[in-house]
């Protein structure tokens, strides 16, 4: 068809195809210049509205808890209180928390991102008898609500008398993940299948084709579940609410409820508790975006 | 044995005998399969039957389990329950506005990021922060939000104030206590997002510009190519938007504790009082299997409708 007509010239500055540029160039600029004031408009505003209660939060962090209920309200905080932040630390258990959190992100990140590293090679790249049965297990539990399992887990816990522990909250992550399996099968069934022929008559068995082929090739995927996981383990409420009662056993998600039933509601503290608890994510999250968005795409969430 | 004998041999060539009469490699790729088998077994298939049974009996965690057969469920089906069928209208609300408001409200994002914008990183944190952020921390900055004089209502005094009409009580109104959860939940659609916005990277550029050159204006284009392309991420965005609203719980938690008067009490909220706090497990239970049921034929008549308007690629003849 048209096909020459179409082609873009990479070189050309205003990236407009020529085949469109030759009608009435100065128009057609002139409307694509309008829509890029209204995109940067429109963003601008979007990221506003995004970003305000973020904003607030930070300020309420550092306002002295009288000043909080001003009306109308301060927009910077005055007088500005490094305080809130010290006080934070010293009223709850707070380093028990995060050590706590860190603990579970870090068997999380063994148990379900190392794991399914391993369960989804077996997927991708063996065969057995009833493999591709057990694949469509796999993801029929992602259809499964995890708290349909809650009362029978904690019966179950209670029963071994693991409860009120991190145990109850790891112990069922450790032997990979059914999202993070089928992340990495997908992309696993991406790679061509000579390269693992190619190292097996070099004489590479099952786990050296692993290691040394896919691992290697696999690293934005493997990034992508990577941050999912850590993001996921850090903020998991459900069953850390549900299995541990005792302050100090609690992991941080959890633990900055408790300033609001301690002494009446410390919403400075709270709101600095909270800065604390978001901002290894927004760290995590600003350098590793890039990976993060092309491992979405690559991972072939289409299908 | 050597290389060429490898090299032609296919995968199920019976070598040496392990157990179940299959292969080493066979047993092999069993085990890399093994460790999640177990995790399945034993803390989701084991937990599931055990919750199956639960629901058919009076358990309050100590003394006996006393059989009930099909009362549970009778009881929550038949309406007696008020407070159940309270909290599947709450649910139902929910997800009914919940999840279009996301799927357009994340499908404008992340057209806006697919342009060519300078410093998009930035916005991309904006918008994409506050849907991983820890669930109590957005709960609490909401609460505050969502104040008779939080910010919220600072904003819409603006245009209010003039037309002569005073913003709404959210959280202390049963009427609009669900409507600012909604509005609340709408903060969070960065994981949306994101999936869009990769498949927005994937469509072909020249498409549009075949678009472009059948006189297509930029509704043209967004009609009858971005949508059609992006209907396999739609798809999976509404499918697991769907299963996510009916477990919103952090926020009804934090926020409102169901009130007022039960006007945010939702599904997994009376599940969690059920068994955590009356400890009555069976019934407990066969809340979580109505869930359960609930979003499984959800999700399979999303997956029969799929097959009249999701476009597959590699499915074109």
């Amino acid at each position: 068809m048209a096909q020459q007509t179409i082609t873009v010239e990479p070189s050309d500055p205003s990236g407009i195809p020529s085949a469109v540029r030759i009608r009435t160039p100065g128009r057609i600029r002139a409307m694509r210049a309008g829509g890029r004031v209204t995109t940067y408009l429109v963003l601008w505003l979007g990221s506003f509205l995004y970003a305000i209660p973020f904003l607030w939060m930070v300020r309420t962090s550092f306002m002295r808890l009288d000043k909080l209920f001003e009306e109308p309200p301060q927009l910077w905080p005055d007088p500005w209180i490094w305080q809130n932040y010290i006080d934070m630390w010293e009223t709850g258990p707070f380093a028990n928390w995060i050590v706590n959190s860190l603990i579970l992100v870090a068997l999380g990140m063994l148990g379900q991102t190392l794991v399914s590293i391993f369960v989804a090679y077996g997927f991708a790249r063996t065969q057995f008898p009833g493999r591709n049965q057990l694949f469509v297990l796999i993801l029929a539990t992602l259809m499964l609500p995890g708290h349909v399992t809650i009362v029978p887990k904690f019966v179950m816990f209670r029963t071994v008398g693991l409860l009120d522990s991190l145990w109850p909250v790891a112990l069922p992550d450790l032997w990979g993940q059914a999202f993070y399996i089928f992340i990495l099968r997908q992309f696993y069934l991406t790679l061509p299948l000579e390269l693992d022929e190619a190292a097996e008559i070099d004489g590479a068995n099952l786990l050296q084709v692993l290691f040394r082929v896919v691992i290697p090739l696999s690293k934005p995927a493997i990034a992508t579940v990577a941050v999912f996981n850590f993001i996921g383990k850090w903020n998991e409420f459900f069953e850390p609410f549900v299995f541990i009662q005792t302050p100090e056993k609690l992991t941080l998600a959890v633990g900055i409820r408790w300033f609001r039933t301690q002494y009446g509601t410390e919403f400075q503290m709270l709101m600095a508790a909270s800065i604390v608890s978001v901002a290894p994510i927004v760290i995590v999250f600003f350098f590793a975006q890039k990976q993060f968005i092309r491992g979405i795409a690559l991972t072939g969430i289409k299908s | 044995m050597t290389a060429t004998d490898m090299a032609s041999a296919p995968l199920g060539v019976r070598r040496r005998r392990g157990i179940l009469g299959w292969t080493w490699k066979e047993t092999q790729g069993f085990m890399f399969i093994l460790p999640w088998l177990f995790g399945f077994v034993v803390f989701i298939a084991g937990p599931f039957f055990f919750s199956f049974f639960l629901s058919f009996t009076q358990w309050r965690l100590v003394g006996d389990i006393k059989w009930l057969g099909f009362e549970n469920y009778a009881q929550l089906l038949s309406g007696e329950d008020t407070r159940f069928v309270q909290s599947v209208y709450n649910t139902a609300y929910y997800v009914v506005f919940h999840v279009p408001g996301v799927l357009i409200i994340s499908f404008i994002i992340a057209g806006l990021l697919n342009r060519k914008v300078r410093g998009i990183a930035i916005y991309r944190t904006c918008f994409y922060l506050p849907s991983i952020t820890t669930g109590v921390a957005t709960a609490v900055l909401w609460y505050w939000v969502l104040q008779p004089n939080g910010l919220l209502n600072n904003f819409l005094d603006i245009i209010l104030t003039p037309l002569g009409v005073r913003a709404p009580n959210w959280l202390g109104s049963t009427t609009w206590a669900m409507p600012g959860l909604i509005i609340m939940s709408f903060w969070s659609v960065g994981t949306t997002m994101i999936i869009y916005l990769a498949g927005l990277q994937g469509i072909p550029q020249h498409l549009y510009e075949a678009a472009e050159i059948d006189g297509a204006g930029w509704w043209g284009k967004v009609r009858h190519v971005t949508i059609p392309m992006m209907t396999p991420q739609i798809f999976l965005t509404m499918v697991l938007a769907v299963i996510g609203s009916f477990q919103v719980f952090t926020a009804a938690l934090i926020i409102t504790e169901g009130g007022p008067a039960d006007a945010t009490l939702f599904l997994l909220l009376y599940l969690y009082w059920n068994g955590f706090r009356f400890f009555k497990m069976g019934y407990a239970s066969a809340i979580a299997w109505i869930l359960f049921f609930v979003i499984l034929f959800l999700t399979i008549v999303q997956f029969m409708t799929a097959r009249r308007w999701v476009y597959y690629e590699g499915e074109r003849a």
